[in-house]
């Protein structure tokens, strides 16, 4: 039994097909990588929420610029131009000049506000009513109100508000959006931000990770001597802890983004109450599919590339003694 | 299958280890290495296993001239030579059965195939009912023969051994050792460092004495030759 076994034996070895080898192997590592983290849940929970909070901040706070960066978008398309007109301008020029403006493809729609109107308006808004009685003439000039058509750019405002002002019958043109200009800026400078302080803690996760796995193979030191010593190469010492890295990346990523989606929850109610003052009905942006996506990437890559630190760095110096 | 020339091994603390060893062991041979500690047994396989280099000389293995063998390919170098070490170096995280396949997972052999031979390696050493224990749980003798049972997993011609019976008591040496001569019969070729010279006489194999790092004596045990009686002999006479 055992001599007939045995020449059976002498045969070569026989391996599956490379790319089902190289494969096979994988998926076990991955999958004995991922049990071993599992096995000591404590530890490598706390790993993973270090990653997670330092993943989820840059997340979150990019998230917090995408919604600023919408309302205020829309802020911008909204906005109107007052249009003040020269003080001895005529009532009925200034009706054909609204008419004329109107069929300009750029603007949507165009309301006068004659200079009585906008006295009285003035005078019941004001409190100053009987003040303004004694007022001999009118200060107030027609105005008209011109709401550019939703399709402009940023560009066309600026011509549209360029030509406005160039009428010989405007005296002003005043536009809001110079506020929304600079909060532009401000929002860009703040991602400016956001990604030099992402570059940072991009770093913190490779190096607690990089750590992280050092320790591992220190404590594994043994097992790796003794895998080297029957005939195991870099290649097959390295797998498991580059999955281990993997894991923490991936899981680090997944949890950051349960984070800042547990956080936007506790946030709805307050936001609804807001839009609620401001009438408005503003649906909160969360991550889009492809945020997902870069968060979870992100987390891998930072997991192997920390993972591969460590590795290239202790894992050589590891040989059988 | 193992040819040493000239084979001269110093450490860096500028102790000899071996100086100027000459030795040929043939296919099929099982050799025992003897000697006190610090004879150069130990650095004798350490050679043949790649975990050391020579200082000067060349030592030949299957065929394969050892300092030709670039850092890059020892992993596969090692995987054509079983290995028996003295403290097993059994992994104690997973079972019997798991430590016998590590060769073989390393050597990407499908799970099936992988299963077949460590139950029949396991069943060589008669621990297959163990398989699925942890090498923990097993006494020192059981250890060494999953140690030998990982050894010959993947069927190697050369298998050579450190002191496999250091911490074993006579019987348990016994055992062990008719476990190896059984693969010899086989026509695995074996080399063994042991200083159990009772054991070794038992056996009735050839046996290499090394001194100091040198060759001493090159006899079978029951012939106790010295040297240089048998010097320039190409083969033992008891083949």
């Amino acid at each position: 039994m055992a001599v007939n076994r045995h020449t059976e034996a002498v045969a070569p070895l026989r391996s599956s097909g490379p790319v089902s080898t190289w494969l096979g192997r994988h998926v076990s590592t991955a999958a004995a990588s991922l049990g071993r983290l599992l096995r000591q849940p404590f530890a490598s929970f706390m790993i993973i929420l270090v990653i997670a909070v330092t993943l989820a901040l840059p997340a979150a706070l990019n998230l917090v610029v995408k919604n600023a960066a919408a309302v205020s978008g829309s802020w911008e398309n909204a906005l109107d131009f007052s249009v003040f007109l020269q003080q001895d301008l005529a009532l009925n020029d200034a009706k054909s000049l609204a008419d004329l403006i109107e069929q300009r493809a750029d603007v949507e729609s165009v309301q006068l506000i004659s200079a009585d109107e906008a006295l009285k308006e003035f005078k019941e808004q004001s409190g100053f009513g009987d003040a303004l009685n004694q007022l001999s003439k009118n200060p107030l000039p027609h105005t008209l109100v011109v709401r550019p058509s939703a399709q402009n750019t940023a560009a066309s405002m600026v011509l549209l508000r360029e030509e406005l002002n160039n009428l010989p019958e405007t005296d002003l043109v005043q536009v809001d959006t110079d506020w929304v200009q600079r909060f532009h800026a401000i929002l860009d400078i703040v991602r400016h931000a956001i990604f030099i302080g992402a570059v940072l803690l991009g770093a913190a996760i490779v190096v607690i990770i990089g750590n992280t796995i050092r320790l591992d193979i220190q404590n594994r030191r043994e097992e790796i001597e003794v895998t080297k010593l029957i005939g195991a190469g870099n290649g097959f010492v390295r797998r498991p802890f580059l999955w281990t890295g993997l894991w923490y990346g991936l899981l680090g990523g997944a949890l950051a983004i349960g984070l800042v989606w547990y956080g936007l929850y506790l946030l709805q109610e307050p936001i609804a109450r807001l839009a609620g003052l401001y009438h408005s009905d503003v649906a909160v942006l969360n991550f889009s599919l492809r945020e997902i996506g870069s968060i979870l990437g992100i987390g891998v890559g930072l997991g192997l590339i920390g993972s591969w630190f460590a590795v290239a760095r202790h894992l050589r110096r590891i040989e059988p003694r | 299958m193992i040819r040493l020339e000239n084979v001269s091994k110093r450490f860096p603390s500028g102790q000899d280890a071996l100086s100027g060893l000459d030795l040929s062991v043939e296919k099929g041979e099982m050799v025992f290495v003897t000697g006190h500690s610090g004879a150069g047994k130990s650095t004798l396989l350490r050679l043949i296993a790649l975990i050391d280099r020579p200082t000067s000389g060349q030592v030949i293995v299957d065929g394969k001239n050892t300092n030709r063998v670039r850092r890059r390919k020892i992993p596969a170098y090692r995987r054509h030579i079983g290995m028996v070490f003295q403290d097993h170096k059994l992994l104690y995280d997973r079972t019997v059965g798991d430590n016998v396949a590590l060769p073989l997972i390393i050597a990407g052999v499908n799970r099936r195939d992988t299963n077949k031979r460590v139950r029949a390696a396991l069943e060589q050493v008669g621990l297959l009912h163990k398989e699925a224990r942890n090498p923990e749980h097993l006494s020192a003798g059981e250890q060494q023969r999953v140690g030998i049972a990982r050894a010959i997993v993947t069927r190697p011609k050369l298998l050579i051994a450190d002191e496999p019976t250091g911490n074993l008591d006579p019987d348990l040496s016994l055992e062990v050792m008719r476990v190896f001569r059984r693969f010899n019969e086989f026509g695995v070729t074996l080399l063994i460092a042991s200083h159990d010279i009772d054991l070794i006489d038992k056996l009735g194999c050839r046996r290499i004495s090394l001194n100091e790092g040198r060759l001493e004596k090159d006899s079978h045990s029951g012939f106790e030759e010295e040297a240089f009686l048998i010097e320039g002999r190409e083969e033992p006479e008891w083949r």
